[in-house]
């Protein structure tokens, strides 16, 4: 039984596999599969300023080996959050992190600053990156100058952990996540979804009513594990990492690449067990390969030859 | 409801025609309670072009048998692949998922109308009322005669009327042209099919005042409540047609 606790830069989890926002509602969802105590820690649906009713039907395209999906943030708003959801989430005995999103500057801070009353979540994960949004979410994660402005904004009202959320559409995430460290963040997480489309020759019509979406899933592991591998180079914070991990392995290779802690999204669809599979797994590996923690494989590719 | 993750074995996996299979599936420990409505959501581990669950319709429960049917049309890669499987095989099965076609009044005289795949949920909604003494009309539309299944089963539960778009069996046309809509008078519509159908029924039952239920089948990816993909809008904004529904009253919905 090797060490699987980690500490990023302050925030304590008791293993370092979480769930990636949007993929695990508030937890509840998957009571039925798993223990969800026994998890690192749980990341809750995206939370907007106001109640957000999300893009129209059709929000999803099967794709091979993943999925896009444009549900474009729907949630009923941070006041919601916290007078509904939140007293529920008090007695989960694991972290719980918020995802917030906003498409002002405005709205992050406003949402950041109600989540900091809340004494049972450490953390929040900004969502700089969600392509979905319309009024310009995509803007400030693509841009270093946007970035920093929003980030130095919550940073401000919000005390705790700040986790960022990289996008990966954009020229150089390396650039981005330096920025991104120097405006004050505590760690980075990423990737968020691939930018995709999906048509249906049949019809000659997009199959998702936004035209474009977010592509997630097992595809996107390759890129996703190459950016981890650049952002761990060149940042100092630690580095979340998530795209594609459908098992224990996947998982492994991030930490390999620089990754401290993981998270689970689309593979919860597919296996609603999967995460406790997934810290399994990690374990077996660590005690097969003679590691007493997790800790000694983060950023332990070999690449010598 | 709780809802499990099961292997399930497969005993039978019957070719019904060249678009159509019916799975029967079992476990040594008695399948969990499911309702009418409800459905499954199937692992496919060996399609490469299939990476999300599908979800199935529950058919009916045999419980003697201890026996869940999923009947099954033959849409792509994934449902391609489940029909290769071969009995004593293992599914991953996420179930029983959604809610349920809901409660009838006593002595209230029922309408069962179903499409295609969509005549799937019916069986079972049609056994459950069985069940309780009230025997339902059942109105089964296909496009022609060779595509109206389990005819011989859904005689068990009730009267069964048919429609077939090329009059090779019971009447020329479409469910919502039969006769029987004109010349009787129903307390109660549950319906399930494509689109189209399902929205000439709840137009019809609208007209008369007669309440009226339809189950969705809206693309998903979880089945449990937590992508919010599978979305129908409503009077209530976004619902989840996997947790709120599949079945809506008509009224509902914004279609």
């Amino acid at each position: 039984m090797a060490d699987l606790s980690v500490n990023l830069n302050g925030l304590k989890l008791k293993n370092p596999v979480l769930t990636a926002s949007g993929t695990f509602g508030y937890g509840f969802e998957y009571e039925d599969f798993i223990d969800i105590s026994t998890l690192g820690g749980i990341i809750v649906k995206g939370t907007t300023r106001y109640h957000r009713e999300g893009n129209p039907y059709p929000r999803m395209a099967e794709t091979p080996a993943g999925m896009l999906n444009a549900v474009g943030l729907q949630n009923k708003g941070v006041d919601y959050f916290c007078e509904k959801i939140y007293p529920q989430l008090k007695s989960v005995d694991t972290s719980v992190i918020v995802n917030v999103s906003g498409s002002a500057i405005e709205d992050y801070v406003e949402t950041a600053e109600k989540i900091a009353y809340l004494t049972h979540i450490p953390a929040i994960e900004l969502n700089i990156s969600c392509p979905n949004v319309k009024q310009g979410g995509m803007a400030f994660g693509t841009c270093s100058a946007s970035a920093e402005e929003v980030i130095k904004a919550v940073r401000k009202v919000y005390p705790k952990h700040l986790m960022v959320k990289l996008s990966p559409n954009v020229t150089d995430i390396a650039d981005i996540a330096r920025a991104v460290e120097f405006a004050g963040a505590d760690s980075v997480s990423l990737i968020n979804t691939l930018l995709g489309m999906a048509i249906d020759a049949k019809t000659r019509r997009p199959v998702l009513s936004t035209i474009t979406g977010g592509l997630s899933g097992a595809c996107v592991k390759p890129v996703a594990l190459r950016m981890v591998w650049q952002v761990a180079k060149a940042v100092h914070i630690p580095v979340v990492g998530l795209g594609g991990i459908m098992n224990a392995t996947d998982a492994i290779e991030f930490f390999l690449a620089g990754a401290s802690a993981v998270q689970i999204g689309t593979a919860n669809f597919i296996d609603p067990s999967v995460t406790s599979k997934v810290i399994k797994g990690i374990d077996e590996y660590l005690d097969e390969n003679g590691f007493s923690s997790v800790k000694d494989i983060v950023g332990a590719l070999i690449t010598d030859k | 409801m709780k809802k499990y993750q099961h292997d399930l074995i497969i005993t039978a996996n019957e070719t019904l025609n060249n678009q159509y299979f019916l799975l029967k599936l079992t476990q040594s420990e008695p399948l969990p309670e499911m309702q009418p409505g409800q459905f499954v959501q199937l692992l496919i581990e060996d399609s490469a072009q299939t990476f999300l669950r599908r979800p199935i319709s529950i058919n009916f429960v045999d419980k003697a048998k201890n026996e869940l049917w999923l009947l099954i049309q033959k849409v792509g890669n994934g449902t391609r692949k489940l029909a290769e499987y071969q009995v004593g095989r293992a599914i991953n099965v996420l179930y029983p998922l959604g809610n349920s076609f809901s409660e009838p009044l006593p002595q209230q005289k029922i309408l069962l109308v179903g499409g295609g795949v969509g005549t799937a949920p019916m069986l079972m909604l049609g056994a459950s009322l069985k069940a309780k003494d009230i025997e339902p009309t059942f109105l089964l539309g296909a496009r022609s005669a060779g595509d109206l299944l389990q005819l011989n089963e859904f005689e068990k539960y009730g009267r069964v009327l048919t429609t077939t778009e090329d009059g090779s069996q019971g009447e020329h046309g479409f469910v919502i042209q039969h006769s029987v809509l004109q010349n009787e008078q129903f307390d109660r519509i549950c319906t399930c099919g494509p689109t189209p159908m399902m929205k000439a029924v709840a137009a019809y039952a609208a007209q008369r005042g007669i309440y009226c239920e339809v189950s969705l089948e809206n693309t998903m990816a979880c089945g449990i409540g937590a992508c919010l993909c599978c979305v129908q809008d409503t009077v209530d904004g976004h619902r989840c047609v996997c947790t709120d529904g599949p079945v809506f009253d008509a009224k509902e919905l914004k279609w």
